[in-house]
């Protein structure tokens, strides 16, 4: 639309400078820069319905199914199917549960997810580091996790955390550490899942991060230390700002993975125990593909949906300020 | 699933070596969809239906557990329920409530075979809705103690006792001969049944006003609560849940728990998995009550008919055949599974078993658990109720409360649904 609405004036300007001249080549001209719209508009067709049909429509039909109680009974028969108006949202806020997984949700974001991307960039650090050998080897070792499956992944922790025997508890015992009881313990399961969920995702941060640094050109290092920047200045003032871009889209992809777990708490606490694991995520899974309750559930992915779009437009801004 | 399909193979070729003899018209395709370990097993039963019945042929197909509530909604959603499958029997009172499955009271009364009177009744009564039936109960699945006879023995009782007091003295008196890690009961505060089933003993409607209401909080169910979390104060059994416990066997076979309330599956798993040296130190028991014999669960599966079935008289063949107590026992044969038709049990293979005795025994006092679609919804949140009580630091009587009015919420629709059925009329049901 924009497009053909910016050729006029430039058009009109043409025909002034000519003043004897009919009318007909702008016109025609016009007419071309149309057609033009009209061609792009004919390529764009296809990703336009893919995403209409496959996106927009979805997205509509669940926010209308938000404002529904769509249930079991609906299944049977749709007139069993009310429409409640925001009934499905006043109820959510008035569930201490969505409460407590809001918070657990936040809990593992905003701990987990810096917390990943410093591990991942301590690792990108080391191997990037000139006197590491082997270096395909630990890069190897180091992604594996993230191409492991994680059922798989969880049942070695869920050892590795037993109370009695799992190593983990082991480990603390030479130091003369309590036993803790990892996944059964409200206060440290999240913990816990945070733990693996960091362990099991580096890698894949890890690889972008190495791009990312060996893209800084060298001449900036030698230029900073003949100026007399040891590696820390170096790392303060040429390797970070250097990453922004990196670090921006690591950061946003980071958050919005984390915002979403699910698979983690699914597969080794049932969101247990008393709600300590409980994510939004799975909350929402429970309701509604345990319980059929597609209304209530829909509600929850449009708060979740809100969530993470306030969460990553508040990174956005914090990497803008840095960035001025 | 090579065997099923084996099977299968097999089915095709009888059936092709009849086809010259002459069949009139072309059989009858019956799909079946069976669950788990019981689906796979059901394939080996069919070949003698299909020699009795050359005009009929079945195709089973097997489920994992984990997806076959979604799948068969789905499957309902979508127009393509299977003629007969088995459904977990708190899941009846669902598919009837949507219409997806056939009442069977006509076909019952015609039938020269199955007849009421020959199941237990607490079993037969769980795919009862109102006064119609809807399923046949296939096999049961109720809750009894596995104990380890040498230390109940060691700590002074030759039996199980009957009575919710005799049996905390007998905790006790095996807690006072254990170390400090080890615990007379497990059990695990993620599973629901043992607070239903001590609620159902005492006497509680876990539901009031025909499934309208919670009636947690009622005086019956709150004495049952606090038998249930005084075992976990008083340090009788460990707060955990399920999955915390690495290898129940391997806790048994050490004596870090000595008794445990678990279902017809672990005879046979007790037997494989516990080492030989322990085989005749371990025995079943019927649940103890608050004054004599309790209750306990009527779980287990039955075998229903789907509306949408083009074969319905087939499809009761094929339910009647699996109910004949013959059947039911060459299935038990194969899965463990226990009968839910007292002729079966007459039989020698299990009345032998000294470790099925006490089930036995406890089918006789079986009780369906609410028969409300919203049920396994509301068991789930029971034991939420339970851990925030037993670990959260919330009073029992703050959890019950919350327990009522989050059932009462979730009741809301079937509330409603009511209401409208009674404003319209000649609505049956």
């Amino acid at each position: 639309m924009s497009s053909t609405l910016n050729a006029e004036p430039a058009l009109n300007a043409g025909a002034h400078a000519a003043p004897p001249t009919p009318p007909a080549p702008p016109r025609r001209r016009a007419r071309g820069a149309e057609g033009g719209a009209r061609a792009a508009w004919f390529f764009l067709a296809p990703a336009l319905f893919l995403v209409g049909v496959f996106f927009l429509l979805p997205v509509a039909a669940s926010l209308l199914l938000s404002l529904t109680d769509f249930d079991i009974y609906a299944v049977a028969d749709l007139s069993n199917a009310r429409f409640v108006g925001l009934q499905n949202y006043v109820q959510l806020v008035h569930t201490p549960l969505f409460w407590t997984a809001l918070k657990n949700t936040l809990y593992f974001a905003l701990v987990g997810g810096p917390l990943s991307v410093i591990v991942s960039l301590g690792a990108a650090l080391l191997l990037n580091a000139r006197l590491v050998r082997f270096r395909g080897f630990f890069r190897t070792v180091y992604f594996a996790p993230f191409v492991t499956t994680l059922v798989a992944v969880a049942i070695v922790w869920r050892y590795l955390y037993h109370p009695r025997y799992g190593l983990l508890n082991y480990a603390l015992g030479l130091f003369g550490v309590h036993p803790v009881d990892w996944l059964g313990d409200p206060h440290w399961a999240m913990p816990a899942i945070i733990l693996l969920a960091v362990w099991k995702n580096f890698g894949y941060n890890m690889l972008i991060f190495i791009a990312g640094l060996q893209a800084i050109p060298d001449e900036l290092y030698e230029a900073a230390a003949l100026d007399g920047a040891g590696p820390v200045q170096s790392f303060r003032h040429v390797t970070l700002p250097m990453l922004g871009p990196t670090m921006l889209f690591v950061g946003v992809i980071t958050m919005i993975g984390f915002f979403q777990l699910f698979a983690e708490p699914y597969v080794m606490t049932q969101g247990g125990p008393v709600g300590a694991t409980t994510s939004l995520v799975l909350y929402m899974y429970d309701q509604g593909f345990r319980w059929w309750r597609m209304g209530f559930a829909a509600a929850i992915a449009f708060v979740l949906f809100v969530v993470m779009l306030v969460a990553t437009w508040i990174q956005l801004r914090i990497q803008r300020a840095e960035e001025l | 699933m090579k065997r099923v399909r084996l099977l299968a193979l097999a089915a095709v070729l009888l059936l092709g070596a009849c086809a010259p003899r002459g069949t009139v018209t072309d059989p009858i395709q019956l799909s079946f969809w069976g669950m788990g370990r019981e689906g796979e097993v059901v394939a080996q039963l069919i070949p003698e239906f299909e020699r009795r019945n050359p005009g009929i042929r079945v195709e089973v197909q097997q489920i994992p557990w984990t997806a076959a509530h979604e799948k068969l909604l789905t499957a309902y959603v979508g127009e393509a329920t299977p003629d007969v499958a088995q459904l977990g029997n708190t899941w009846v009172p669902e598919f009837a409530a949507i219409d997806a499955i056939a009442p069977l009271d006509s076909l019952i009364a015609r039938s020269p075979q199955v007849s009421p009177a020959a199941f237990f009744p607490g079993i037969w009564a769980t795919n009862e809705i109102g006064s119609t039936v809807y399923g046949l109960p296939w096999y049961v699945d109720t809750r009894v103690i596995f104990y380890r006879s040498d230390l109940l023995r060691a700590a002074g009782y030759d039996s199980m006792p009957t009575t919710w007091a005799g049996f905390r003295a007998a905790l006790e008196a095996m807690r006072e001969r254990m170390g400090p890690r080890q615990y007379p009961l497990l059990m695990p505060i993620d599973e629901w049944p043992p607070p239903v089933i001590l609620g159902m003993q005492a006497g509680a409607p876990l539901l009031r006003d025909g499934g309208r209401y919670g009636g947690f909080e009622g005086p019956r169910f709150r004495r049952a609560f606090d038998f249930y979390l005084g075992l976990y104060r008083d340090s009788l059994a460990p707060a955990i849940a399920s999955a915390e416990v690495a290898n129940l066997y391997q806790e048994f076979a050490r004596g870090n728990i000595a008794m445990y309330i678990t279902g017809p599956w672990n005879i046979g798993e007790f037997g494989r998995r516990l080492p030989p040296g322990l085989q005749d130190r371990w025995m079943t028991a019927p649940l103890p009550g608050p004054a004599g014999p309790g209750v306990s669960t009527a779980g287990g599966s039955s075998l229903v008919i789907f509306r949408g079935s083009r074969h319905p008289e087939a499809a009761w063949k094929l339910i009647e055949y699996l109910s004949e107590p013959a059947q039911q026992l060459e299935f038990y044969r194969l899965t463990g599974d226990l009968p839910t038709l007292r002729a079966a049990w007459a039989d020698t293979t299990l009345a032998n078993n000294r470790y099925a005795r006490a089930f036995r025994e406890q089918l006789e006092r079986v009780e369906p658990t609410p028969k409300v679609p919203e049920w396994e919804e509301i068991a789930t949140r029971v034991y939420q109720a339970a851990e925030a009580a037993a670990r959260g630091g919330v009073s029992a009587g703050d959890a019950l409360a919350a327990l009522d009015r989050d059932v009462d919420r979730m009741l809301e629709k079937r509330r409603w649904m009511l209401a409208q059925h009674a404003a319209r009329p000649g609505a049956g049901r």
